[in-house]
């Protein structure tokens, strides 16, 4: 366990490592920064001013330990916008964000958990293949349309819901469904194959032979042993699969969270802000991935107790 | 995650096509024939402005203006020209994407598979890592900072797909050196080129056909949302996702200037997923459930 959780660990970091390069890299590909941002109307002193106030004076090499330093010490630099710190105009959005997701998460669950295992129980019949044609219709509908459709019905033609901002309960509506569209369709399919893999396994079948109610039989014997796999799939899928819906469905709803931060800021190439909201986004998403490698091996005695 | 295996499922007869994939098939047929013939029969000119009937609505509404079939937008602009346009550039793009995904991760999946040791280490871990991104945001990245240009643009598209190439051809190149074909070309005395070229090239081909369908189908998606948000293909050239972006400002009086670009990339996504599930179902039994 302690050599698993070792290994978990240097994953992440080195995971953590190469996005920080990757991020470094993008942004001194394209040249300096000051002159592709502010390049018109700027006197040279001021571009001198500029470049050594934002450390891009120096060798690529030179400014890649500064950049790794300033990560190490929590120092990520000031917003081309509003010079403010990027760490604060970043964390002052994450909890909306948060919602956001904490809502879409929670409704992929509560929707797709039951539809797999419908899929599952009734494969050959015909509400099988509804559940999976919609769920296949999820992985083709990209979310920006089914977020710009339901605004075009339910705010446009019906009136029913608010547009823009995240004020109350019908706020979340349309944003939550937009988000949790693809991942719905992913935890489906996840959670069919998953039940269908243990229910055709001789437990099941002794499960049965000794009595059980059906309802027992598939929910304890069949979802307690599949609920490892989607407990891994939320973890793994969902995390990834959010933090990029999140981008386009904030943006839309002008929900003040950090998927909209980045659009905007990628927009008018607010560099210092896309680059720690890059980052502040891909550190989740690891931390996500790993806390479910570890709760995977919590769950399973075969990865808990093995030796390596 | 891995694939789980599905025992249960019944297995469909090879070679029967159901009706759905025979719509699918039809429906994408039609929409590449389109992309591909868009000069010839687009109407108008998909940059070209008439400031005299803006905003018109299609055929069987009032206020329809002869000839534009889907209508016009804020400009006077023709919707399905435009489309049709947006249509053939976006499949175009996703093509290149597609296929510059198949020789990165082509190549990487070959040589981790036939070189074993830190070789396949190395190239395992970008792949764990290319995973671990959400890569939406590093497009975003990329493209705010070296400008949306298409160059760039089809690159991002291309680097977007490259690991799930490499996962499959690491995979079945790994399981095809174990066979006793391959051990006969080396004692034969082939080369590690020609073995790979000769011997384990032509059975990947169905496995990277099956992937290359789903990857475009993936690459449309990302291109018209990167050129939905704005930092993808840039106006005054139509691309479908760019439409639906710029049409949104006016959905409440002429709902028409995103509804038909949105139909479009719906119609592509659908088709071509269908079409690759059928690929997958009649090339490889193996791959069923990936």
């Amino acid at each position: 366990m302690i050599a698993y959780l070792a290994r978990i660990s240097v994953k992440s970091v080195v995971t953590l490592f190469a996005i920080v390069t990757v991020t470094f890299i993008a942004t001194r590909l394209s040249g300096n920064p000051i002159d592709t941002f502010l390049g018109d109307g700027l006197t040279a002193e001021g571009r001198a001013e500029l470049i050594r106030y934002f450390q891009l004076d120096g060798t690529l090499w030179q400014q890649y330990v500064a950049f790794l330093r300033g990560v190490v010490s929590g120092e990520f630099g000031l917003s081309f916008v509003d010079r403010r710190p990027v760490t604060q105009v970043v964390g002052e959005r994450l909890w909306a964000s948060g919602q956001l997701l904490l809502a879409s998460v929670t409704l992929t669950i509560l929707v797709a958990i039951p539809l797999g295992i419908l899929a599952a129980i009734y494969r050959k019949s015909w509400i099988g293949s509804a559940v999976m044609t919609v769920a296949f219709a999820g992985y083709a509908v990209p979310s920006f349309i089914l977020a710009i459709l339901m605004v075009l019905v339910f705010s446009y033609w019906l009136n029913w819901l608010p547009v823009v901002g995240n004020g109350s309960f019908l706020h979340f509506i349309m944003p939550t469904i937009a988000m949790s569209g693809v991942l719905v369709a992913a935890l489906t399919r996840f959670t069919r194959n998953a039940m269908l893999d243990v229910l055709g396994q001789d437990f099941i079948r002794t499960a049965r032979a000794k009595g059980l109610s059906e309802a027992r039989v598939v929910l304890r014997h069949g979802l307690g042993n599949a609920g490892v796999t989607v407990i891994s799939v939320i973890g793994l899928q969902v995390a990834g699969l959010a933090a990029a819906g999140s981008v386009v469905v904030e943006s839309i709803f002008s929900w003040p969270g950090i998927g909209q931060l980045l659009v905007n800021a990628a927009l008018i190439r607010d560099y210092p802000v896309l680059q720690f909201g890059v980052i502040t986004v891909a550190v989740a998403v690891v931390a996500i991935n790993a806390l479910t490698d570890v709760a995977y091996a919590l769950a399973d005695p075969r990865i808990r107790l093995a030796r390596s | 995650m891995t694939a789980i295996a599905d025992p249960a499922r019944p297995r469909r007869k090879i070679g029967k096509t159901d009706p759905i994939q025979k719509l699918a098939i039809l429906i994408g047929v039609s929409l590449f024939a389109a992309a591909i013939l868009a000069p010839v029969i687009v109407p108008f000119d998909p940059l070209g402005q008439s400031l005299l009937s803006r905003l018109r609505p299609p055929l069987g509404f009032e206020r329809y203006s002869a000839g534009h079939f889907a209508g016009t937008d804020e400009l006077g602009r023709d919707v399905l020209s435009r489309s049709l346009y947006g249509l053939r550039l976006t499949l175009g793009l996703a093509f290149a994407g597609a296929l510059i995904g198949l020789l990165i991760g082509g190549t990487l999946g070959l040589v981790a598979g036939l070189r074993r040791g830190w070789v396949e280490d190395t190239i395992m871990a970008l792949v764990d890592m290319q995973i671990a991104i959400p890569f939406t945001l590093v497009a975003l990245l990329i493209l705010s900072l070296m400008g949306s240009d298409l160059t760039v643009l089809v690159l991002v598209l291309g680097i977007a797909g490259w690991e799930q190439y490499a996962r499959i051809v690491r995979a079945e190149v790994r399981r095809l050196t174990t066979l006793p074909f391959i051990e006969a070309a080396w004692t034969a005395g082939a080369g590690p080129i020609y073995t790979a070229w000769r011997h384990v090239l032509p059975n990947l081909v169905s496995p990277l056909v099956v992937q290359f369908t789903l990857a475009l189908s993936n690459i449309v998606i990302l291109e018209s949302t990167l050129s939905f948000l704005g930092l993808g293909v840039q106006p005054p050239q139509p691309s479908l996702g760019s439409m639906v972006g710029l049409g949104r400002d006016y959905m409440p009086t002429a709902p028409w200037i995103v509804l038909v670009p949105a139909a479009l990339i719906v119609a592509l996504t659908f088709s071509v997923q269908i079409f690759g599930d059928w690929l997958r179902d009649r090339a490889d039994v193996r791959l069923r459930d990936r």
